[in-house]
């Protein structure tokens, strides 16, 4: 079986977003970025599955502008075999993204592809079901538990009121919650070793994909602020306050 | 062109949230159909009809789509479609699944979890966490839309009778077959539409020590919640999870308790009206959304807590 992992280069989770001044999006310069959270647990467990026996080949892929491929290299250094990075400048939105996905799939034929449920940026929460829907492939999201079982997954979803288990027939996409597993932290032995390990480049121009934006981002803006709140001494004081002046209880 | 709402049920009633989907959907154009599949969902899409702001109901029914899932429903929706200018649905779990599916068939960029409609084609929504908000035009000539529930009122649910029309059902996808579903039982009410919400964190220590947090829910009528660090902790289930990959609730009252205040976290409670925070870390950055605070430790505070509301003579729930 092979394993395809997306992976998206965003603003680290850790970061403060400073929104411009211009309105025009947030600051991204000299800001600390990483790899989308939740692809780091699609990649874990695309390796963890290769390390089972279940898998022969894991393959990540990366969709952006030239310094998108530290993520590709990233998975690299945590057992990816090797890496793909589709080259494209600006704002892709999740429908031009998994067009671009379904052409990779078609060249690389893979059995599964994994991805993070969702990306901390734009927070759309999109591209792994596009992508399933346009190669009408089973798709299984939010997965917080994956169980290969030859040609198919029992898959446990996580859903708003509790947990969902389906089984989907491969190939298929399955979209990956935190919950999913621990990812690995690369070794300084299989950084190096990920140096060596190749990544194809391919610009995005030559996969005859209209990827032009369908959404116009008018202005950005910073959310209205909560005014300051006050300390209390105690919990009696915290009860009388909640009683006679915000009067919630 | 009218607008299309897609139901959330159980198959026997609506889920809470399609009440406030379906005021979004009103927001945007007048002439809202909702469409509702299902399995034996008679009950349920009869209460949909009862909503005053739906004009036609279009009732879909099959034994593929008892389990709702999107591989069965999007087809259906998509094969509607060609009659309306937009689909709107909850940017829950069942929308956020469904969605996406339907508007890569129609070959459209969705715009997901807005917060208000500011006009037909332009939608304000939270990126980053809730840390920026985005005005986002769709140039699309059919818009998918997903709508945040808590920043849309729910609207009436009695005094309408729209007609009921059925619809052919689409064709099985035979890849994805459910097994099962365990949903969590409670008397509690529901996190995402609670007037109260108590919740707890890492300071908790345990799933055990959660308790002094369902005392106090209790007597509140508040609906628990918790921090995803809780979750993974394993100290609660995944379904009590408030945040950016959890669930975004604003209720009246947050009482955060041993809860340190990553910005994963704020995404989904900051919002709330009023928010109490109970950390012994005085520096924790929980503090700074607060409107009141209480620097303690939860295992001294939570007891004396219970004892003042034991106190109080009246509550409201």
């Amino acid at each position: 079986m092979k394993i395809l992992v997306a992976v998206k280069r965003v603003i680290d989770y850790n970061v403060q977003i400073r929104v411009k001044e211009d309105g025009t999006g947030v600051v991204t310069d000299n800001v600390k970025m990483s790899t989308n959270p939740p692809d780091d647990n699609a990649i874990e467990e695309a390796v963890k599955i290769k390390e089972a026996g279940k898998a022969t080949e894991v393959v990540a892929v990366t969709v952006g502008e030239e310094k998108a491929q530290e993520t590709v290299r990233k998975a690299l250094a945590v057992g990816a075999d090797r890496g793909i990075h589709v080259k494209v400048d600006g704002i892709l939105e999740p429908l031009a993204v998994s067009k671009i996905l379904q052409k990779i799939v078609d060249k690389e034929k893979p059995d599964l592809v994994f991805m993070g449920k969702q990306a901390i940026d734009d927070d759309c929460n999109q591209t792994g079901q596009m992508l399933s829907a346009l190669l009408n492939w089973p798709q299984a999201t939010f997965a917080s538990k994956i169980d290969v079982k030859d040609n198919k997954l029992e898959v446990t979803r996580e859903i708003d009121e509790g947990l969902e288990t389906i089984e989907i027939n491969v190939p298929a996409i399955v979209t990956c919650d935190l919950r999913l597993n621990e990812p690995r932290y690369a070794s300084l032995p299989n950084i190096m070793k990920a140096k060596k390990k190749p990544i194809e480049e391919i610009a995005a121009s030559d996969l005859g994909v209209d990827v032009s934006p369908r959404l116009e981002q008018l202005k950005v803006e910073e959310p209205p602020k909560r005014k300051a709140g006050i300390k209390v001494a105690n919990v009696a004081e915290l009860v009388q306050k909640l009683k006679n002046e915000a009067k919630v209880i | 062109m009218a607008v299309l709402l897609i139901a959330e049920h159980n198959n026997k009633e609506l889920r809470p949230f399609t009440l406030n989907a379906a005021t979004a959907a009103s927001q945007i154009d007048a002439d809202v159909h909702a469409v509702i599949i299902g399995q034996n969902s008679a009950d349920a899409a009869k209460q949909l009809s009862e909503l005053p702001v739906v004009k036609k109901v279009l009732s879909v029914e099959a034994a593929h789509y008892e389990n709702f899932t999107a591989e069965n429903f999007a087809p259906v929706v998509v094969k509607l479609a060609e009659n309306y200018s937009h689909i709107i649905c909850s940017a829950n779990t069942f929308g956020k699944n469904l969605m996406p599916r339907i508007a890569a068939h129609l070959d459209t960029s969705q715009v997901s979890d807005i917060i208000k409609v500011i006009s037909q084609d332009t939608f304000l929504r939270p990126i980053y966490a809730g840390n920026a908000f985005a005005t986002i035009k769709s140039n699309d000539a059919k818009k998918c839309v997903t709508i945040r529930p808590t920043s849309f009122d729910p609207c009436e649910s009695t005094g309408g009778s729209a007609p009921i029309e059925k619809v052919d059902a689409s064709e099985e996808f035979s890849n994805t077959k459910f097994i099962k579903r365990e949903e969590i039982k409670s008397d509690r009410p529901e996190l995402g539409t609670a007037r109260i919400v108590v919740s707890g964190g890492r300071g908790m220590q345990s799933g055990d020590n959660f308790k002094l947090i369902t005392e106090i829910a209790d007597k509140l009528g508040a609906a628990i919640g918790a921090s995803r660090a809780a979750v993974d902790a394993g100290y609660i289930s995944n379904d009590h999870q408030v945040g950016q990959t959890g669930k975004v609730v604003v209720p009246d009252l947050y009482i955060a308790v041993g809860i340190s205040g990553a910005i994963q976290h704020l995404a989904g409670m900051k919002e709330s009206k009023v928010i109490v925070a109970i950390n012994k870390d005085g520096e924790a950055p929980i503090f700074s959304v607060a409107d009141y605070g209480l620097e303690a430790d939860l295992f001294e505070a939570l007891p004396q807590f219970m004892e003042e509301l034991n106190k109080l003579n009246t509550i409201q729930k």
